[in-house]
């Protein structure tokens, strides 16, 4: 498995965001942003589902790195309890399916899914689910 | 402090206009700025030029005349025009210059803008990914939103259409069609909830304003139009952009959210003097049906949530209590961004002068508000008087 970029995501079974927590201010942003302002702050799992739309449209390239076939995907907006609004994909959940305020896990995803070897990307699903 | 006026106002009609550069639709404006106002281009002392795709403005010089003047170029996304304008009130209000130009104008290829990382100080991989793209975040943001106010989907189409119907009037705007509701509502999705009808598109055109101070507007003869404010602004904390990998909680209960531009409007009505309720046309920020929306609410003129029983109402329309974007807006003119604040500013002249033909709004206007937004959260609001 290869991540699209380094220091996203933690390597356990079950990974977590890397966002960083203002060392300052206590703010929590994803991703941790370069410098020492921030210190790594592994975020939560689950959160609920803050807001989406579904892209219908392939993105041009570059910068985008996906497949030429296009299949529309869920944008997610995910609130994470007492630290932050993640965006991220939004997966194994039908379009008409998704409702503001349903509870969501984090997964990875291929950016790519064809792709011998696939790049991850960080990607929310219902509880459950399987991706 | 002089007023400072708008003496003279110049279009290069918006849209596609093959084989003419952005430069000189540009220049195109200038002249017939120049024309309205009884000037010649060695009277203007200086100029701000805002273009984001189309070149340096201040390159215009060529055409125009080498004067010598002073000519600042302007880059500052979708907010360049207010910027322009900005800096160029207070050039005059300085008391350095008595007579300048704020000209905008852009060229920009078909289809979404293509945003790089980079560009945004963000890492690469956050493109590679395709969350570069503006139609996500104004999607989520409207998601959002109508399910905290309660805003319906009909309510969005029928942004669109009053756009339609009034650019039918307006001759420098694009899209001049009329286009049902049905027809709106039935179309494609890009990025839900918006169909193909709800987005404005990137595009082209010009838009030039010669101000003046007060002494001389009067010596050129002009009905004083005056620009009692004219603000840019920045984000506060917490405020939701386009390309954000992650945004703050937020306020608990209904508060709102903080944005640059609730910052640039109630600066603009402090500085003008006057409230929302005083103002008789707007032109606000509808790059997407909802913008439309939630604009109305973030400077002011209405309650969130009260915007599905104004537009059912027809409160916005020409003939409504507040007529929003009587030219159609960028839903209807399309995007060129150096120039789209101005032409904001170029209709509201139009409607205080009573130029408006099939689209003026009745009954004399005597105040008007313009309001533009862009990434990543700069906001530029004017506010004038006749």
């Amino acid at each position: 498995m290869r991540a699209i970029a380094e220091g996203l995501f933690t390597s356990d079974t079950s990974p977590r965001l890397i966002g960083g927590r203002n060392r300052a201010s206590g703010r929590i942003v994803f991703p941790c942003p370069p410098g020492s302002d921030y210190e790594p702050w592994p975020l939560q799992r689950e959160g609920r589902l803050w807001s989406y739309t579904i892209q219908r449209y392939r993105p041009k390239s570059p910068p985008y790195a996906g497949p030429q076939a296009f299949v529309p995907w869920a944008v997610a907006y995910v609130e994470l309890p007492g630290e932050c609004i993640v965006e991220a994909r939004l997966t194994a959940v039908a379009f008409d399916a998704i409702s503001i305020g349903m509870p969501l896990e984090l997964t990875l995803i291929p950016l790519d899914p064809d792709a011998a070897d696939a790049v991850m990307i960080h990607a929310f699903q219902p509880h459950g689910a399987q991706p | 402090m002089t007023d400072v006026c708008i003496v003279g106002i110049g279009i290069h009609p918006f849209g596609r206009t093959d084989g003419v550069s952005g430069l000189d639709q540009g220049v195109f404006a200038v002249r017939q700025a120049l024309a309205d106002a009884g000037a010649e281009w060695s009277d203007v002392q200086f100029a701000y030029g805002g273009s984001d795709a189309a070149g340096n403005p201040d390159t215009m010089v060529d055409r125009l005349g080498l004067t010598g003047l002073q000519f600042i170029n302007v880059r500052n996304g979708c907010a360049a025009g207010g910027s322009a304008l900005s800096s160029a009130q207070m050039a005059i209000q300085s008391g350095q210059f008595d007579i300048g130009l704020a000209v905008g104008f852009d060229k920009h290829p078909r289809g979404a803008f293509n945003a790089m990382p980079a560009e945004y100080n963000l890492p690469e991989w956050y493109g590679e990914a395709g969350y570069m793209i503006t139609t996500q975040f104004f999607g989520a943001k409207i998601m959002r939103y109508m399910h905290d106010h309660g805003i319906s989907p009909t309510t969005l189409g029928r942004v669109a259409e009053k756009a339609f119907r009034n650019a039918v009037h307006a001759p420098h705007a694009w899209r001049r069609e009329p286009v049902a509701l049905e027809t709106i509502m039935n179309a494609p999705l890009i990025s839900d909830p918006y169909t193909k009808f709800m987005f404005c598109s990137p595009a082209e055109g010009g838009v030039a304003l010669i101000l003046a101070s007060e002494k001389k507007a009067r010596e050129l003869g002009k009905p004083l139009i005056r620009l009692k404010a004219a603000t840019m602004r920045t984000r506060p904390p917490g405020s939701f952009e386009v390309f954000a990998s992650s945004i703050d909680l937020g306020p608990t209960g209904s508060a709102a959210r903080g944005s640059a531009t609730r910052i640039a409007s109630a600066d603009a009505f402090r500085i003008a003097g006057v409230e929302p309720g005083d103002i008789d046309v707007a032109q606000l920020q509808d790059t997407e049906a909802g913008a439309e929306i939630m604009h109305m609410a973030e400077n002011g003129f209405c309650r969130d949530g009260e915007q599905d029983a104004w537009l059912a109402e027809g409160r916005t329309e020409i003939t409504g209590v507040l007529p929003v974007n009587t030219d159609g807006g960028c839903l209807a003119c399309g995007e060129p961004i150096g120039a789209s604040g101005l032409r904001q500013v170029y209709e509201n002249v139009v409607q205080l002068r009573g130029d408006g033909g099939g689209r003026q709004v009745p009954g004399n206007p005597k105040t008007a508000y313009s309001h533009v937004y862009g990434a990543p959260g700069v906001s530029a609001v004017t506010i004038m008087e006749r």
